[in-house]
């Protein structure tokens, strides 16, 4: 008989992750997330070693910074609407849109009789509005998110297209004052770009938001189990909307990012950024399959795409080898997840 | 009662596994397991959840590749490392979760993998002939060949995988829990079929929690507990179900229903009120009114629209006629949100692809219907949230403790109560249970229905669905047979008896 509660109580122990250390440890997001601390810092030596100075410097650590942070914005609206068992295709074209939408009004005499938050207000508006379109058509629409997405992306930047006609629009160009907003975004704040403490402030609350508030177990449970969510009395398809306006919104931050760095609003801006977002979130260890996902791991995504760049562009290589590169990174990494997913999940 | 002779004692067996031994990271799913399957014998294989019984059968078909032990098919030492290897030797496996491609027809379906062709080309119409007569041995000549397999119930859904088994030469079949989709009649036709197999000396490997399958159709059996062979080759004949049941949970138990409250006639007052509840193509006219403290069980078949009753009072779908009431309030149609915030709670049919988060942490299951009492502004205090959801499962004793580790960790039955717990910390009124005891082992059953019959004397209004018909008789007080989508039948469950409700259900007779 006491054998018997024994071998019971030692099964308990076995099927309990928390008794495996090491690979209960891999297993679990920290430590995904330790693993991903483990691939920058040895990027990091790499470029050390092959750029030297020139790579470790502040500035340069700030440089590295500041290309992350436009796409870092994105990628964090990503990750919710990944986790929330979506897609979006249409954060560069919405990025485009935003970013000439906002310029336009900036070169208008309206802009002379308003503050220049108004041009942040209308970035913000117009992704926001985009990714309501998106959601509603989605949720409610039930097109599936891929196609919406994918038909976001095609007429957002052919609406931008037609407002700027083709062409770039600098910001002032017209003698229009915005000094108030390069001022804002220019400036320093304890020697670090306002546009990477923007990033960083986007990061936690959407760390806070995933992690410790109500909409972000309502988004794991939409997208890990949808029925089971809507069962559970969740309205699906509400947050389903929500989580896109949210990518929407995020999008609309990055294009004021860019805008401000650039100085210009351009139906181009963002090209591509949809598959540096899902390739850093993917790297960071989201399932595209939604349900799980950090935020931690995003960031770290992102750095380790945008500190590549930065040593390949110190070592004058091309750009064409970086994304080479890049396209292994991300088939390395997604390998590497679904080997511990399937130890994981067998029983 | 099986007629067949069970093989010579001597015989050689077809299949003769010894200590096999299964490691996954952290599990020992097998630990020395021990099954001989003679040709032309009914073998069943029983144990609770988390015995081994899925890993041993997957061992079997070649999924997973065992760590040891040694497996002789025909008396010679055999590799089944792969399912090709296993399809190639004759085993073909009907599993829980039946593995068919819904967007593909059943003839599609059924030649997966070896299709009927000639030079590459698809010979549709002789695969249609072929798979026409399959599905007529198999007692469903009503299942066109050409209709898409999604579009089927679960049950004809399982016939169509038992035909891709026999379309290939298959020695050894094994059927992972089939009675689990299937009505009483659905079963006499399955048993009618394994019967037929094994006279023509195919191997049959059974596998099921309900023993009075067992005891009708199997030759021998085979007891598994926690990865290990603790009895085989076991005469069903001989063996008697206490001592089955011994070996299966180290215990003797029986299913020990509850007893009813005595209030009788003074129960609380109507707190569900469905009048004339329809869904068009489904069900008509259904009334039924639960009180407060009261179980009212629906009975009848798998397809009779009593899974579609509950998730149309749960608002899950959109009902086309009528009204439902909790405590004198009518629900808006098709609203889920709405009838939970009423206080109705449904535990659904699809544990696993219905009510749990099986990735997240126990609490969080929990918690999912009552998130916004946790939280303030959005913020959720997640220690308050475990210690309530840690009393929830430590007062509903759900084994192993603790309430960060994932829900799929649980057993099917702990899983349950970690459903019902959901409900539990809402307060709801009404609880909509829907085949409760699906995939729960003998053990739990019980805990289970004590658990069930506590709530309900506590006031909540309780409606169970099940397809045992002694499960709604023993633990319901008010039974309703559901027949072809129309209630035929209402009255106390001890007014009626199993041969009665089985008879309505089958006939729609009213017992004399």
């Amino acid at each position: 008989m006491s054998h018997d509660t024994a071998r019971v109580e030692r099964a308990a122990l076995e099927t309990d992750r928390e008794y495996n250390p090491a690979l209960a440890l891999l297993r679990t997001s920290v430590g995904r997330n330790a693993g991903l601390v483990v691939a920058l810092a040895l990027i990091c030596v790499v470029g050390a070693v092959s750029a030297g100075d020139r790579f470790t410097s502040t500035d340069n650590a700030l440089t590295v910074l500041r290309l992350a942070a436009t796409i870092g914005v994105v990628s964090i609206g990503m990750t919710f609407v990944i986790i929330g068992g979506g897609i979006d295709l249409s954060v560069g074209a919405i990025v485009a849109l935003s970013s000439v939408w906002c310029t336009t009004l900036a070169s208008q005499q309206f802009a002379e009789d308003s503050h220049w938050t108004m041009m942040v207000l209308i970035a913000i508006l117009v992704g926001a509005g985009c990714g309501l379109v998106n959601g509603l058509l989605i949720a409610y629409g039930n097109i599936v998110p891929f196609i919406m997405t994918l038909a976001m992306l095609a007429s957002a930047r052919g609406l931008a297209e037609i407002i700027s006609d083709k062409k770039t629009q600098i910001l002032g160009a017209k003698g229009t004052d915005v000094s108030g907003f390069k001022d804002f975004f220019n400036r320093e704040i304890l020697g670090v770009d306002v546009s990477i403490w923007i990033f960083a402030i986007v990061a936690v609350i959407g760390w806070v938001l995933l992690n410790r508030t109500t909409f972000g177990r309502r988004t794991v449970a939409v997208g890990g189990n949808p029925e089971a969510a809507r069962l559970a009395g969740i309205n699906v398809k509400r947050h389903t909307v929500y989580l896109y306006v949210l990518v929407g919104v995020c999008a609309g931050i990055a294009a004021l990012l860019l805008v401000a760095r650039t100085t210009t609003g351009s139906s181009t801006h963002g090209n591509l950024y949809e598959l540096d977002a899902i390739a850093a979130v993917v790297i960071g260890g989201t399932l595209l399959t939604g349900g799980r996902g950090t935020i931690v791991g995003t960031v770290l995504g992102v750095l380790i795409f945008s500190t590549l760049t930065n040593i390949f562009i110190l070592n004058n290589r091309s750009f064409s080898e970086q994304s080479l590169f890049k396209g292994a990174i991300i088939v390395a990494a997604v390998l590497l997840q679904q080997r511990l997913a399937s130890r994981s999940t067998t029983t | 009662m099986t007629s067949q002779m069970t093989g010579a004692p001597g015989a050689q067996p077809l299949l003769q596994m010894t200590g096999i031994v299964k490691e996954f990271p952290g599990v020992r799913a097998l630990d020395g397991v021990d099954l001989d399957v003679r040709a032309g014998e009914v073998h069943c294989l029983i144990g609770q959840n988390g015995a081994g019984k899925s890993t041993l059968i997957k061992v079997l078909s070649g999924f997973h590749h065992p760590d040891g032990g040694t497996i002789a098919w025909d008396g010679e030492e055999a590799s089944f490392s792969t399912p090709a290897k296993a399809i190639d030797r004759g085993v073909a496996t009907i599993y829980q979760e039946l593995d068919l491609v819904p967007h593909l027809d059943v003839a599609e379906n059924v030649f997966l993998g070896h299709e009927v062709s000639r030079a590459g080309f698809t010979h549709r119409h002789r695969a249609y002939e072929r798979v026409r007569e399959l599905l007529a041995r198999l007692g469903h000549p009503e299942i066109s060949p050409t209709r898409i397999v999604g579009e089927l119930s679960p049950a004809k859904q399982q016939i169509v995988s038992m035909a891709r088994a026999l379309s290939r030469n298959t020695r050894l079949l094994i059927l992972d829990e089939p009675s689990a989709v299937l009505d009483q009649e659905e079963v006499t036709n399955l048993f009618r079929v394994i019967r037929d197999l094994a006279a023509a000396n195919v191997a049959v490997v059974y596998i099921s929690h309900r023993l009075e399958e067992i005891r009708e159709i199997g030759d021998r059996i085979t007891v598994l507990k926690d990865g290990r062979t603790v009895a085989t080759g076991l005469a069903v004949a001989d063996t008697p179900t206490s001592e089955l049941i011994r070996l299966m949970t180290g215990r003797s138990i029986q299913y020990v229903f509850p007893p009813r409250a005595e209030r009788g006639p003074d129960l609380g007052g109507p707190v569900l009120e469905v009048r004339g509840l329809g869904l068009a193509g489904v069900f008509t006219g259904v009334d039924l009114t639960v009180r407060a403290g009261e179980i009212v069980g629906l009975a009848g078949l798998v397809g009779a629209g009593r899974s579609e009753i509950l998730e149309t009072v749960y608002g899950a779908r959109r009902a086309s006629t009528g009204t439902v009431a909790v405590d004198g309030k009518v629900l808006r149609r098709g609203s889920v949100g709405h009838a939970v915030r009423a206080g109705i709670g449904l535990a659904p049919e699809e544990r696993k692809s219905q009510a749990l988060l099986l990735d997240e942490a126990v609490y969080k299951n929990i918690t999912v219907s009552t998130m916004a009492r946790f939280a303030r502004l959005g913020f959720l205090d997640q220690r308050e949230e475990r210690r309530r959801a840690l009393e929830l499962t430590r007062s509903m004793d759900v084994r192993p403790d603790g309430v960060t580790r994932a829900a799929n960790t649980l057993s099917g039955g702990n899983q349950q109560k970690v459903v019902l717990a959901r409900w539990l910390l809402r307060d709801c009124r009404v609880l909509l249970l829907d085949e409760p005891t699906r995939g729960v082992d003998v053990g739990a059953r019980s805990e289970i229905y004590q658990l069930i019959r506590s709530l309900a004397d506590r006031g909540v209004a309780v409606v169970v669905v099940s397809s045992e018909i002694d499960e709604v008789l023993g633990l319901a007080d008010r039974v309703l047979v559901v027949r072809e989508g129309e209630v035929v039948h209402e009255s106390a469950a001890t007014a009626i008896d199993e041969a009665g409700v089985l008879d309505l259900v089958m006939e729609g007779r009213v017992p004399a």
